[in-house]
């Protein structure tokens, strides 16, 4: 008897394994594919081709002046030369190192609340919320310590595009969470006030509350007061923004179990206790990705307090594009202002992206 | 063994009244409502004031008087001489045109990205993948500006202006296409449209009638869009083709005959549907991805062919998905037509509440009557999603 031994497995056909496998089954499976995976090159060389040729071979880099620049490809002169406006405005020159302080301290608060190895992460909190927004102010607008007055219409650029979206974030967080309990509260006139509120902000355009903001509000004032137009786009921006904020808020309200309220009433908790101790602080951590994903909308909205007269990044890069020493480098400015704003709106996509896809395992 | 009556339990009161929930309850309201009802009145009262002493006139009686202004694009028929009423409506129109033509093209636009990046094809979908993250990530106003300054002011001028397909000719004075003129008999034409969209209805109901009969099914698809698009071809053609083309010429400095269809509508269109169509694509792509494999096998297990798969199971189950974000975007896409003030296309917040108001000073009217547009749309539109989800809601045992 002769025992059987099996022939060794015959290796995979060569073109089902290694790239020319992936490529024939991802790129060329079928004639519909073969054809869209050609147009899709075709796109992908055009756009690289632009990109690579205008952007870089034929580019100036070099220069101070417009003429600096042969014309032929993108003229990066008009940014290097703009660069300083358009990160901190009409800021004095010898204070931006203000700013940069504050960019610096806002880098780290960051930082230490992304990174998960960081401990204390409430007090962290705790003190960005509180303590940061006083120090920033002190540093930006100045007038104590010795430090220079820089007024707010000076104030521009990034700078101005972030002091926005921060303050209209954290400014509309407490409007958030009161219209949010009161939408869910029992008392009928409480429940309408809120209701009425929120669909109130959330039905018109900003651009109508920014109009509102800036010729109706000093009208509502008693005479003699007079805010300032970044002040008065301030309030406006965080009323509106309350709206979306207390719809947030609503839905992490709306997530947590009904069993974790009968506990709390069970308990004998009253309605504060009951919200700051036990649903709040749960409701929170589920928050988190749709206060940044509205973070986002904002950061991208805060561009149309242009049409009020306010100097934000885009209405600085703008206004450098009139300028009559630097005509024509539109395409240069409105790609470096969209690069900016893109990352950091890809980069905060991608955090809340990354942190409901923890929350979603931790709650299945 | 006979029970001993049980003792009445009488309400026992503890506490004092003010502790009653139910006392406490009326008195927070009644504290909110009056809180509510004195702020309102005091900003009322301080407008009023400070409108009397800078001499303010209040009221709506500025809307028939005439308002002296042209406006770039009109709908309607608009001149110097008409009302501020009439901008108003003007404006209203203007903000309707964009919005409607800008949902038409970002709906199909985000569809295609949306499908495009579930395809198998890689290439295909990172390159939905890529447009998605691109233009979402950039504000709508500054892709507004660039399509705008960047690209139709860079345009040549009229004279050299760019052809394409011998009649339409785009340059920096904007876009010129031919215009249909009807003549008398279009009339027929039109009748024999709606005649066949009536022979299609009644078609598709007989085929499925016979289909519940017998189990055999004709060709639905094919012959409709024969019948929609032959009938009328057949009829024109027999009523003497009643319709020329009115196709722009070039004079001197500018071109005359067609439609023009200005920059400003254009940067403002091409913008709102780019941007958009990025967020229908994710509804898109989230509505499709909600309906599980094992829908797909059943289907396949029943021996549905590809289309009726698609058809039957796949489509009726996302679009229930679909349907509530993408009427909010469609709703956001209206708002943010909002935006072409920025860029002088003449629409409600731009005519009215830009020149309008510059013009007549009565801010507090104007901007609450612009408001009030944008919150009525809003809230049918919320009122009727309300209705369609409690329509299409799951029924679960």
């Amino acid at each position: 008897m002769t025992t059987f031994t099996p022939k060794p497995d015959l290796p995979p056909p060569p073109n089902t394994v290694g790239v020319v496998g992936w490529v024939r089954a991802n790129l060329f499976n079928s004639v519909p594919n073969i054809i869209m995976t050609f147009v899709g090159l075709y796109v992908i060389w055009l756009a690289a081709y632009w990109i690579i040729d205008w952007g870089i071979l034929k580019a100036d880099f070099v220069g101070d002046k417009a003429s600096d620049c042969s014309r032929e490809g993108a003229c990066w002169v008009f940014i290097q030369a703009w660069f300083d406006r358009f990160i901190y405005g009409f800021f004095p020159d010898e204070e931006i190192w203000r700013v940069n302080v504050v960019f610096v301290l806002a880098g780290i608060l960051l930082a230490a609340l992304i990174i998960e190895a960081v401990p204390h992460k409430g007090k962290i909190a705790l003190f960005s919320l509180i303590g940061f927004p006083i120090i920033a102010f002190f540093l930006l607008h100045g007038g104590w310590f010795g430090l220079e007055t820089v007024e707010t219409e000076k104030w521009g650029g990034l700078m101005l595009t972030l002091v926005l979206a921060v303050v209209g974030i954290v400014a509309s967080f407490p409007i958030g969470i009161a219209f949010a309990l009161g939408r869910r509260s029992n008392m009928p006139i409480i429940r309408s006030i809120s209701i009425v509120y929120i669909e109130f902000w959330r039905g018109v355009p900003l651009i109508t509350v920014l109009f509102m903001a800036s010729v109706m509000l000093p009208l509502f004032m008693t005479e003699g007061t007079d805010l300032n137009k970044l002040i008065r786009a301030m309030i406006g921006i965080t009323l509106f923004q309350g709206a979306y904020m207390a719809e947030v808020v609503r839905g992490g309200l709306q997530a947590i179990p009904k069993g974790q309220y009968e506990a709390a009433d069970a308990l004998g908790l009253s309605y504060w206790q009951k919200m700051g101790l036990i649903i709040l602080p749960q409701a929170l951590k589920l928050m988190i990705p749709g206060i940044v994903n509205t973070f986002i909308a904002l950061f991208k909205d805060t561009s149309l307090v242009l049409i009020i007269g306010l100097f934000d990044l885009l209405s600085i890069v703008q206004s450098a594009l009139t300028n009559p020493d630097w005509p024509g480098f539109a395409t240069e400015g409105y790609l470096f202002a969209g690069f900016v704003f893109w990352t950091f709106c890809f980069g905060m996509s991608r955090y809340s992206q990354r942190l409901e896809a923890k929350l979603n395992t931790s709650h299945r | 063994m006979q029970s001993s009556p049980q003792p009445q339990v009488k309400p026992r009161k503890t506490g004092k009244w003010w502790n009653d929930p139910k006392i406490r309850g009326i008195f927070y309201q009644v504290l909110a409502a009056l809180a509510v009802a004195g702020f309102l009145w005091y900003i009322t009262n301080n407008a009023l004031t400070n409108m009397e002493k800078r001499g303010i006139t209040t009221g709506f009686d500025f809307l028939s008087q005439p308002a002296g202004f042209g406006i770039l694009q009109s709908l309607i028929d608009y001149t110097e001489a008409d009302t501020y009423g009439r901008t108003f409506l003007v404006g209203l129109l203007n903000t309707v045109l964009v919005s409607v033509v800008g949902i038409f093209f970002a709906t199909i636009l985000g569809f295609i990205m949306g499908i495009a990046r579930l395809s198998h094809n890689w290439l295909i979908s990172k390159i939905a993948t890529a447009y998605v993250e691109i233009f979402r990530n950039v504000p709508l106003l500054l892709q507004i500006f660039f399509w705008y300054f960047a690209v139709l002011q860079a345009l040549p001028g009229a004279r050299n202006s760019i052809e394409i397909g011998g009649s339409a000719f785009l340059s920096v004075r904007g876009l010129y296409i031919p215009r249909p003129v009807t003549e008398d008999g279009f009339g027929w034409v039109i009748a024999a449209f709606i005649a066949a969209i009536v022979l299609v209805i009644a078609y598709v109901k007989w085929d499925h009638k016979r289909q519940q009969e017998t189990g055999q099914i004709l060709p639905v698809f094919w012959p409709s869009v024969a019948m929609l698009i032959g009938l009328p071809l057949i009829v024109y053609w027999l009523a003497g083709s009643p319709m020329h083309w009115d196709y722009p010429e070039l004079k001197r400095f500018n071109f005359a005959g067609g439609i023009r269809i200005i920059p400003e509508f254009m940067a403002l269109l091409v913008a709102l549907v780019i941007y958009t169509g990025t967020y229908i694509a994710e509804t898109v792509r989230s509505g499709i991805e909600a309906i599980s494999h094992g829908q797909t096998e059943a289907a396949l297990a029943l021996g549905l062919n590809n289309s009726q798969r698609l058809r039957l199971i796949i489509v009726p189950q996302a679009m229930r998905v679909i349907i509530p974000p993408l009427t909010n975007q469609y709703l956001n896409l209206t708002k943010n037509s909002s935006l072409a003030t920025a860029i002088g296309y003449p629409d409600l917040v731009s005519v009215f509440a830009g020149t309008t108001l510059n013009q007549t000073g009565q801010a507090v009217e104007i901007i609450l009557m612009t408001m009030a547009v944008y919150l009525t749309l809003s809230l049918t539109t919320s009122a009727f999603m309300n209705w369609y989800n409690k329509r299409i809601a799951l029924v679960e045992r």
